[in-house]
Formats: C-alpha cells, sequence, structure tokens
C-alpha cells in the first residue's frame, strides 16, 4: 500500500521522466522499511490467515470427534459441500441468517444508532448522557450476561409477560411463538450502542460550516441530513456496516441461551448449525464447511459495502 | 513489555516438559540482546506461542492420573465417589496425585467436551467416566487403551455376568470399560394425583392408548397437573433418544438396528407409530408445552421441582431418577417412597412380553495415552471393589451389575424400588452395538423434535430420518422394514 500511493498521486502530474531512477532504489529500501511490520504480518499470517486456510482444508475432510474418523481423518474433496447443500436445513438457516443480520444489524443496529446519534446531537446535555448511558450498558454487558438478560426477559414467565399481565394483556411464549422476533430484538438491543458512538463521533467531524452553508442555500432538515452529512459520513457508515455486519453473522452465545437454535430448526442460524453439526453430531469436517461458508457469507458483504461506499475516495 | 514477555517464556519453558528445551531459551535470550527490543519481543511471543502447541505431545507426568467425568444438575454423586476414591487410591499410593476433572456440562456437551479432551494428548484423561454406547466409537476413534491384560489378572472379574462384561467391549471384542451399574426404565407415577383422578392404583398401564387414557383422565382431573413426560427432542439428546423414543420403539415390532444383517432399519411402521405416540403427547397437549419440554434444564426441573411438587403425574424416565430424592440425593424428598410408584412400559398393543424396558450404563475406561497405565488400572479398580461399587450404586440408585453387589442386603434394602428395577432386566433392550449408534440416535432426537413442534408428521420426520441414516452409513448398510 505504502509504495503504490505515492504513484498513484504522482501519476496523473509527471508520468514519465525522473521517475524510474528514483524506483530503481526503491525496492530494497521499501523492503528495508517494511521490515519492522514482519513480525506483525508474520503474527496476522498465523491467528488470522492459519484458521481460514485450516478451516478450509477441515471442512474438506470427514474428521470427526468420535469414531474412525476422529484419529484419520481423511481427505474427502467436496463431499462435505455436496451434502451441506442438498441438506433441506441448510437453505432455512442460510435464509435466518440473512434475515437475522439485515433485521438486527442493517435496519436495527445501524439506522437506530444513526437516528440515535443525530438526535442526540441537538439534545441537551443532561439528555444526551442519560441516553447513551442507557444505550451503552447493554454493550458493556458481557455477551453471555446480556444473553441470559434478554432470555429472562422474553421467557415465558419473564419480565415482558409479567408486564402485560400487569397491563390485562395475555402475553405469548415469545421464546418459541416468535424465537428469530426475540434474537433480532435482542441483538438490536445489545449491539445499537456501538453503531452509536461510531455515528456520535463522525456527525462531531462533519464541519458546522458546511451544514450551515447548506442551509443559506436553502436547503431543509432532511435535505442536509441526506444530501450533506450522509455523503460526508460515508466512511464511517461503510466501516460501522462492516464491522456489525461481521459482528452480527458470528452472533453465536445470544441465539444459543435465548432459544438454543429452535424450537426445531427455526433459529438456527449458520453459527448454530455449524455448532450443532460439530459438537452434536461429532461431525467436525460438515461443521467446518458450514463455518467457511460463513466466512464466505461475510466476505461477500465487505467487498459490497466497499464497493458500495466507496470509503477511500473523498 | 519485551521484559514481561521474556518472563512468561522462561516461566512456560519451566512447566512444558517436552518440548521446550532449556537450551533455546538461553540462546534466545542471548541473541535478542543484539536486536530490536520491540520485534524480539514479538518475535519471542510467536516462539513462545508455537512452543506452547508444540508442547501438545505433553501427556501429564506418570505421577498424576487425571481423572474425567460428568456433573451436572442433579448428578453429584459420581463426583462424591471420585473424591472418595481419590483419598483412598492417594492414601495406598505414595506419591501419586489423582487430579479430578469434573465436566460440568450436560450429557450431549459432555461427550463432545470429552471427545474434545481426549484429542489432544496434552489433556487426555487416564481414566474416564464413559457411557456403554459411547464405547465402541471411542475405541475406533483409539481414544481407550484395552483392559483385556488386567482383568485377566482381576478376581472381581468372575463376579461380572457375561452380559454386563459386554457393555464395555469394542468391535474388536476386547473389553475397553468396567461396568459401573446399569439401569432399566419404567414410568414413575404419583400415585396420589392418579388415584384423585379416578385411575385405579396400583397402576399397570397394558397398552400405550393406557397411558394415553390415564393421561386424559389427570389432564380432565386437574389441567394445571402436566400428566405424563417423555424425554423428547436434541437439547435431551441420549435421554430423548433412549429414554423417550427407544422406550416406545422396542414396545413395537420393528427395531432400529438388524443384529444378524448388521443394518439400519428403514421405514418401520414401529418408527413411525413411535413418533405417533410423541405427536399425541405433545401436540394433544398431554406432556408438558413442547417449549417447556425443549429447555435444556427439564430434567432437572421435573425431578427436582415437578415430581416434588405434585405438578407432574407420570414419568418415564430411569431407574436412577430415586437418586434425586433420598436422603444423600440433590433434593431430599423423604416422602417420595409413598407417593410415586412404578409402573413397567407397556409394549405398544400388549403384544408380548407385555412390558419392556432400555438399558444402558456407564462405565470406567482407561485413556490410550495413559503414561501410567498401571496407575489407571489400580484406581479403576478400586473405584468398582465391591465396597465402592456398593455405595456408588446406592448412592446413584444403579442396577448393581456385580453379583456380589446385587446380592448384598445393605444394596437391596437399600430403596424399595431396587427390587423392581432389577427384575426388570429380563425384559430389558440395548442399544444397537454399532459404533454409528452415536450419530443416528442424534437423528432420532431431529425427528423427535420436529414431530413435537408440530413442524413435521412422523411420517414425515421418520422419512427425513431415513434419509439421515443413508447419509450417514451408506444405503448399504440399510434394509427396509419387513412389514
Amino acid at each position: 500500500m505504502t509504495t503504490t500511493a505515492p504513484t498513484a498521486l504522482g501519476a496523473p502530474t509527471a508520468p514519465g521522466a525522473g521517475r524510474p531512477a528514483q524506483r530503481k532504489r526503491r525496492p530494497g529500501r521499501t523492503l528495508l522499511r517494511s521490515a519492522p511490520l514482519l513480525p506483525a504480518i508474520v503474527l496476522l499470517a498465523v491467528f488470522l490467515l492459519g484458521p481460514v486456510v485450516s478451516s478450509l482444508y477441515g471442512s474438506l475432510t470427514d474428521s470427526s470427534l468420535s469414531g474412525a474418523s476422529a484419529s484419520n481423518a481423511e481427505f474427502v474433496g467436496l463431499d462435505n459441500y455436496t451434502s451441506l447443500f442438498s441438506d433441506p436445513d441448510f437453505p432455512k438457516s442460510v435464509l435466518l441468517t440473512l434475515v437475522f443480520l439485515v433485521a438486527s444489524a442493517l435496519i436495527g443496529q445501524n439506522a437506530l444508532g444513526l437516528g440515535l446519534a443525530v438526535l442526540m446531537q441537538s439534545s441537551h446535555k443532561p439528555v444526551r448522557v442519560i441516553v447513551s448511558t442507557i444505550v451503552v450498558t447493554a454493550w458493556v454487558l458481557p455477551e453471555i450476561v446480556a444473553s441470559f438478560a434478554a432470555y429472562a426477559f422474553f421467557n415465558d414467565g419473564g419480565t415482558l409477560n409479567t408486564m402485560l399481565t400487569g397491563l390485562g394483556i395475555p402475553g405469548v411464549n415469545w421464546l418459541y411463538v416468535f424465537p428469530m422476533l426475540c434474537v433480532i430484538l435482542a441483538n438490536i438491543w445489545r449491539g445499537t450502542a456501538f453503531s452509536m458512538l461510531v455515528y456520535t463521533a463522525a456527525l462531531n467531524d462533519v464541519p458546522p460550516e458546511i451544514t450551515e452553508a447548506a442551509e443559506v442555500d436553502g436547503a431543509r432538515g432532511w435535505q442536509r441530513f441526506t444530501l450533506v452529512t450522509v455523503p460526508m459520513i460515508r466512511r464511517s457508515i461503510s466501516t460501522n456496516l462492516m464491522l456489525t455486519t461481521l459482528q452480527t453473522l458470528s452472533v453465536f452465545a445470544l441465539i444459543f441461551v435465548m432459544t438454543g437454535g429452535g424450537p426445531g430448526t427455526d433459529s438456527t442460524t449458520l453459527p448454530l448449525l455449524a455448532y450443532q453439526e460439530a459438537f452434536r453430531f461429532g461431525e467436525l469436517g460438515f461443521g467446518t464447511a458450514i463455518a467457511t461458508i460463513l466466512l464466505l457469507v461475510g466476505a461477500v458483504f465487505g467487498v459490497l459495502y466497499i464497493r458500495a461506499l466507496k470509503p477511500e475516495v473523498d | 513489555m519485551g521484559y514481561s514477555n521474556r518472563f512468561t517464556y522462561t516461566e512456560t519453558a519451566g512447566r512444558g516438559t517436552v518440548a521446550t528445551k532449556p537450551g533455546t531459551v538461553v540462546e534466545q535470550r542471548s541473541t535478542m540482546k543484539q536486536r530490536h527490543l520491540g520485534i524480539a519481543a514479538i518475535a519471542a511471543t510467536s516462539v513462545l506461542l508455537f512452543s506452547g502447541c508444540a508442547a501438545g505431545g505433553d501427556g501429564g507426568d506418570a505421577d498424576t492420573l487425571k481423572v474425567a467425568y460428568q456433573k451436572f444438575g442433579q448428578f453429584t454423586q459420581m463426583d462424591a465417589h471420585m473424591k472418595k476414591v481419590k483419598e483412598e487410591f492417594e492414601a495406598a499410593n505414595e506419591g501419586m496425585t489423582v487430579e479430578l476433572v469434573p465436566i460440568e456440562a450436560q450429557e450431549a456437551d459432555y461427550f463432545a467436551k470429552l471427545a474434545l479432551m481426549n484429542r489432544s494428548a496434552a489433556t487426555a484423561p487416564d481414566v474416564m467416566y464413559e457411557d456403554t454406547f459411547m464405547v465402541k466409537t471411542d475405541v475406533e476413534a483409539g481414544y481407550l487403551a484395552p483392559l483385556d491384560d488386567y482383568i485377566a489378572e482381576w478376581e472381581d472379574w468372575e463376579q461380572f455376568p457375561e452380559n454386563a462384561r459386554q457393555a464395555g467391549a469394542g468391535d474388536d471384542g476386547k473389553i475397553y470399560g468396567i461396568p459401573m451399574g446399569t439401569d432399566t426404565r419404567a414410568i414413575w407415577y404419583n400415585q396420589e394425583i392418579l388415584s384423585a383422578a379416578g385411575v385405579e392404583v396400583p397402576w399397570a398401564p397394558e397398552t400405550w392408548d393406557d397411558i394415553l387414557e390415564t393421561a386424559e383422565a389427570v389432564k380432565a382431573y386437574d389441567p394445571e397437573i402436566v400428566p405424563f413426560n417423555i424425554y423428547s427432542g436434541k437439547g435431551q439428546s441420549e435421554g430423548a433418544s433412549m429414554q423417550g423414543f427407544q422406550m416406545l420403539l422396542s414396545g413395537t415390532e420393528d427395531e432400529l438396528f438388524d443384529t444378524d444383517e448388521q443394518k439400519w432399519i428403514l421405514g418401520s411402521q414401529g418408527f413411525e407409530d413411535s413418533l405417533g405416540f410423541i405427536e399425541d403427547i405433545y401436540q394433544g397437549g398431554l406432556g408438558p408445552t413442547p417449549q417447556q419440554a425443549l429447555d435444556k434444564n427439564i430434567g432437572t426441573t421435573i425431578n427436582s421441582e415437578w415430581i416434588p411438587g405434585g405438578t407432574l403425574a407420570m414419568s418415564l424416565d430411569g431407574s436412577w431418577a430415586s437418586g434425586t430424592w433420598i436422603e444423600t440425593g440433590s433434593s431430599p424428598w423423604p416422602e417420595w417412597s409413598e407417593v410415586l410408584q412404578v409402573a413397567a412400559m407397556p409394549t405398544q398393543e400388549g403384544q408380548e412380553p407385555g412390558r419392556t424396558s432400555m438399558s444402558g450404563g456407564w462405565t470406567l475406561a482407561m485413556g490410550a495415552g495413559s503414561q501410567n497405565k498401571d496407575a489407571a488400572w489400580d484406581f479403576i479398580s478400586t473405584a468398582l471393589n465391591q465396597e465402592n461399587s456398593l455405595s456408588y450404586d446406592v448412592a446413584a440408585s444403579q442396577v448393581a451389575v456385580r453379583t456380589d453387589v446385587a446380592e448384598d442386603p445393605e444394596y437391596t434394602d437399600a430403596n424399595p424400588t431396587f427390587g423392581f428395577f432389577s427384575e426388570l432386566v429380563s425384559d430389558t433392550h440395548f442399544r444397537p452395538a454399532n459404533s454409528d449408534y452415536s450419530k443416528i440416535s442424534a437423528e432420532i432426537t431431529v425427528a423427535m423434535e420436529s414431530v413435537m413442534t408440530g413442524q413435521q408428521s412422523p411420517e414425515e420426520a421418520a422419512a427425513t430420518y431415513d434419509q439421515a441414516v443413508i447419509g450417514i452409513v451408506g444405503e448399504e448398510n440399510t434394509m427396509a422394514a419387513s412389514n
């Protein structure tokens, strides 16, 4: 990255003379300069690339928790993937994962986070402090605690039904009747704080002169927001979308604690399906194949965001 | 930063016995001084991590025995037993230490955690508490060590009847696990509720319909009382498959597995009917609500709350259930033997022999990678000698397997239900002795869950199960039901 940037900047003005000589010396120097990065690259390769490669390889074996294939796992090629694609649970699980992702991360956390950040900008300080404290509390809780809290809230004899009964409305067993709705709401509750903090920081960086200028030019509130503010914070939007997407794709404990993926398979998202196959049914290779698919889904969304919001272009 | 990293390095090097050589530590340190401190620190960290990975060959030293077993919910008797044996063993073997590793997980997670421990030599236990149905699979995986050489010199082995000996056998015919006790299953019922609901007690159902009728009567008597519980669904794993489904299937004309042909039976009427019974109970409102039944902790809830509290009339459960209510149990309930009665599970239409049961049981097995197999055997044989087997079987309400325990008056007088459950052994069934069983059993729970939640009809769920079995064992290892 560091080597290409100057060239790219220089390209429009002076594409020819003088440069080659300078370039010649570069490889050695650049290599030397990037030497301090080497340990970091090695660590990244070992701890980030390593698991990806090993997951890819694992998904091509019939490795299992017990039985003959536990001691000598055999290479089975794409068998795990073919049986995965013919498994009726799989499309349902992908669909549930996407529903969970779109509803809780993209719409819920992002929109709500942005909304809160915007509202808080124009609110009084005490209101700001109280609201952000409340919102951030859910974020501060460890995942397992937040999950139990959500379980206790939606549970048949839980807080929500107790409140409803108090109001004379008969409750239902939320976790059983609307499992996806419950886990989506819980994830929004838990994750909104993160988006809110990111957007608050981004909004603070939008120079007031620009919005004022737009106001002078006659832009209304909504127009100022969509035509000035949003384009200016789009890099934060892109980063935030990426982070919340990846976080949400890997949500496991929350769903596991609240519904266990059930009833039946009605809230079995990909991480739960992978867990179930790997550790309930002992099919490590098959479970790893699901995990690899999850990795791909994450990568696809990552590329989409970068393409759509072009964070690097100013 | 650099300093603290090096400090941990030395510390770990001291602890790891095999792979980290002290020489490398010194070399690493002297070169470090010449280089940029930051890089060195990072490099040292990664070396440290690598050596940590490589040290995976460390199977514990020969003077320490690692003993892994389950401790969960009301099942604390094994923990008490192991603590007692540890003391006894350490007193008898100067210099040896027993490291107890209680795995606090419910059954399904226990198997996964135990298997994960076994996969790495660094964590593999020397002695483990092993379910009989997992023995064959784990032998194939190479986790267990054969015990034949030790048994040949063990006088006590005579006390184990032939069928009990086979419980711990691998596919190769060698013995890998010594049974601690066995179990049978039947219906525990609250005779106060049943007689109040107008059912004649002692109650002796003769067909499945009798159970459903009684359940209807209880429901009519008091809708607040859960009439009948049969474990079902993925969360209960083996409990659902064995205490639930196979208690039904063994009372039909069909089986899961044809022992002569060594093939899995698909498409049987008995399979569908058994799922039909699950549907009748759960979709017919005669059991707990499906959401209650799918709660991972329902086993604990039932035996420590519902049954003592009189909110459950009938419960299809194991012979060990009373272990919760006896004086030494986790929820003592002195009146249990007056309020509760046991009835054998009837066959579907009352066909011969009129009742059915399933038996399993747990063993103590030795880890294949144990550094001190002789000591591991000493531990196992101490844990399962007459005296210790007796105290464990009484505390955990096990059906004794050792003849000298089963006949001991101290055992027979300890619990009024022991006689009933021991006698059921004559009509009991065992799970298929096949290393694919554990995976197929998991598929049974999937079928149960989709039926109990109404997502699939018994017919559809049975078809899904058939497909899953073909996927696990291949079409050549399956056969169509004969009827």
